[in-house]
C-alpha cells in the first residue's frame, strides 16, 4: 500500500480481481437467455475496465485494431447504432454499415444470403438487428463470425439489458436483493425481456407495472411479478425503469388515450416525490417527455438517463472484445 | 514447481532494485511510478511507499497499467481473462517515468505497456525496472533497473508470487509443459 504523501492524485492500489480464472468463450452474444450468471458479470466487469478508456485524451485502444465489425440494421436505430459504431472504433476496428432500407435486402435477398454475402467479404464480428425474433440465433449455425444481437423484434436486446444492469450495479454496487420495477408496454417490449432474465440472474426481484392489455399475464413465468398500478409500487422499489411508448403501436387501442396512459403510468414530479429519496430512474430513450416522464423527472437528480446511454458504450466495447476473443 | 529464490532473497533483490532506481530519481521533475498488472502493480507500490517515506520532498505520482488490449498475441488466445482498468489519472507528459514488472522476458509486455503510454501522453523520460531479468529477449528492449538475474531454459516460465496477490512471497521456476 502506498502512503498519501507520496501520492498526490492516484487511487491505484493492488486489488484482486473477482475471477481470475474465468475466460470468456462464447462466440455469439444472441441473448441473455444463454448466458450464465458469471458470464453476466464477466461483461460487467470487463465494461469497467473499457470505461476508463473514455476518459482518455486518446479514445483509442488497439484490441481489435485490423478487425472489421459489420453492422447490419434490417431495422432502423439510431443511438444503438452510434453506440456500436463508437465502440467498434474506440477497439480500432474498422465498419462497414448495412441498413434494411435501400440495400439488396429490399431487392428481395434473404436475411441469410446478405449475411453470408458480407461474410465472405471478410468481416469479423457481426452486429445484427432484426425485426423477426430470433433472427440472429438462427445465424448463428450458419456463419463461422461472432455474432451480437443489437435487437430482434420484441425478443431480446442484450446490450440494453446489460447496460441497464451495469448502471444498477454502479449506483447501488450490487443487484441481489435490488428490486426492480419496469413499467410500459412489456408485451411487445424486448428491453423488458433481456432485463428481466439479466436482473433475474443476478439476484434482483422484478416488478412489471403496465395496463393489462400491455402486461400479459405469463410473463410471470420468468420469474417477475405483475402490477397493475404504479402507484402501489412506488414506495418498494429501487429502480423504476421506464420503458418507451411506442407511438406506432397506437392504432391498436392496446390503451384509450395518451393522456390516460400517462397520468396512470407516467413518472412525475408527485410520483417520485412517493418513491425512496435514491430511487434510480432510467429509460432506453428515446424519451417522449410529457408521456413516459416529466421533464422534471428526466432531468431531475434520481434520472441516471444519460449515464445509462455513456455506460451503453462501454457495454458494447466489452461484448465487442469479448466475442472477438473467443476462438470459437 | 521449484522453488528459486525465498521471500528474504525476493526482499533482497527489492532492496537492489530500490537502491539502484534511488540514485537516479530526479528532483527537477514530476515522477511518475506506472506498475503493470498485476504484480508489477505491486511491486511499484511497495517502490512508491518507500520513496514516499524515505524522500518526501519528491513529487511522486503512481499510476497502474493493464496493457491486455496492446499486446501483439492478443489474437492468439483462446478465450478472454478478466481485464481490469488502466489507473493513470494523473498529467503524465515530461515526466520522469518509471515502468515497473516482475519479471522481463521477450520484451513483449514492455514493447505493449509502450504503447499504451504513448496514448496518454509523452513522459519525457521512460525506464524500466523489473524485479527479475531472465534473458529470452525477442525484442531489443533492455531494462534500466534489475533486482536480480536469473537464468532459464525457454521451456521454464519464472513465476514472481507476492504477498499481496498470491498470500506467499518467492520466485518459482515453473515448466511449461506441466501446466
Amino acid at each position: 500500500m502506498m502512503t498519501k504523501k507520496a501520492s498526490s492524485s492516484s487511487n491505484a492500489r493492488p486489488s484482486k480481481s473477482k475471477n481470475p480464472k474465468f475466460l470468456w468463450t462464447r462466440k455469439d452474444l444472441v441473448g441473455l437467455d444463454e448466458l450464465s450468471s458469471e458470464e453476466i458479470v464477466h461483461v460487467l466487469d470487463t465494461a469497467v475496465s473499457f470505461q476508463e478508456v473514455s476518459t482518455r485524451s486518446i479514445k483509442k485502444i488497439p484490441a481489435l485494431r485490423g478487425k472489421v465489425v459489420a453492422l447490419l440494421f434490417f431495422e432502423d436505430s439510431t443511438r444503438t447504432r452510434m453506440s456500436f459504431e463508437l465502440a467498434a472504433s474506440r477497439l480500432s476496428a474498422d465498419t462497414v454499415f448495412l441498413s434494411g432500407k435501400g440495400s439488396s435486402t429490399s431487392k428481395g435477398e434473404t436475411t441469410l444470403d446478405t449475411v453470408r454475402n458480407v461474410e465472405a467479404m471478410g468481416v469479423d464480428v457481426f452486429v445484427i438487428r432484426h425485426s423477426q425474433s430470433g433472427a440472429p440465433h438462427q445465424l448463428v449455425d450458419k456463419v463461422n463470425v461472432p455474432i451480437v444481437n443489437a435487437g430482434d423484434g420484441p425478443h431480446e436486446h442484450p446490450t440494453q439489458a446489460l447496460l441497464d444492469i451495469f448502471t444498477i450495479r454502479q449506483k447501488l454496487g450490487t443487484l441481489e436483493g435490488v428490486r426492480v420495477a419496469i413499467v410500459g408496454d412489456i408485451a411487445h417490449s424486448r428491453v423488458a425481456r433481456s432485463n428481466i432474465i439479466g436482473l433475474r440472474k443476478l439476484g434482483a426481484e422484478v416488478v412489471v407495472v403496465g395496463p393489462p392489455t400491455l402486461v400479459p399475464a405469463t410473463i410471470t413465468a420468468m420469474g417477475c411479478e405483475i402490477s397493475h398500478s404504479l402507484d402501489d409500487i412506488l414506495g418498494e422499489v429501487d429502480v423504476i425503469n421506464m420503458l418507451r411508448i411506442q407511438f406506432e403501436r397506437f392504432s391498436s387501442n392496446l390503451f384509450p388515450s395518451l393522456r390516460e396512459y400517462s397520468s396512470l403510468f407516467g413518472m412525475n414530479a408527485d410520483r417520485l416525490s412517493k418513491c425512496r429519496k435514491d430511487v434510480l430512474i432510467m429509460h432506453p430513450g428515446p424519451i417522449n417527455r410529457g408521456v413516459e416522464l416529466t421533464s422534471e423527472v428526466a432531468d431531475g437528480p434520481n434520472s441516471c438517463i444519460l449515464q445509462q446511454v455513456t455506460n451503453g458504450l462501454a457495454v458494447r466495447m466489452a461484448v465487442l472484445y469479448l466475442v472477438s476473443q473467443s476462438r470459437h | 514447481m521449484r522453488k528459486k529464490l525465498t521471500a528474504e532473497q525476493v526482499q533482497t533483490a527489492l532492496d537492489t532494485l530500490y537502491g539502484a532506481v534511488e540514485k537516479q530519481l530526479p528532483s527537477d521533475r514530476p515522477i511518475a511510478v506506472i506498475g503493470i498488472r498485476t504484480r508489477g502493480e505491486i511491486l511499484a507500490a511497495r517502490l512508491v511507499e518507500r520513496m514516499g517515506r524515505e524522500h518526501p520532498e519528491l513529487s511522486i505520482n503512481h499510476g497502474v497499467l493493464d496493457i491486455t488490449f496492446y499486446r501483439d498475441d492478443l489474437s492468439r488466445r483462446r478465450g478472454a481473462p478478466l481485464v481490469r482498468a488502466t489507473e493513470i489519472d494523473f498529467d503524465i507528459d515530461d515526466t520522469w517515468m518509471l515502468l515497473v514488472d516482475d519479471v522481463l522476458a521477450t520484451g513483449r509486455s514492455i514493447r505493449a505497456a509502450l504503447g499504451a503510454i504513448h496514448d496518454f501522453g509523452r513522459p519525457q523520460v521512460v525506464r524500466l525496472a523489473v524485479l527479475i531479468d531472465r534473458g529470452g529477449r525477442e525484442l531489443p528492449i533492455a531494462a534500466d533497473f534489475i533486482g536480480k538475474k536469473l537464468t532459464a531454459g525457454p521451456d521454464t516460465r519464472i513465476q514472481v508470487r507476492l504477498r499481496e496477490h498470491d498470500d506467499k512471497e518467492g520466485v518459482f521456476l515453473v515448466e511449461c509443459a506441466s501446466e
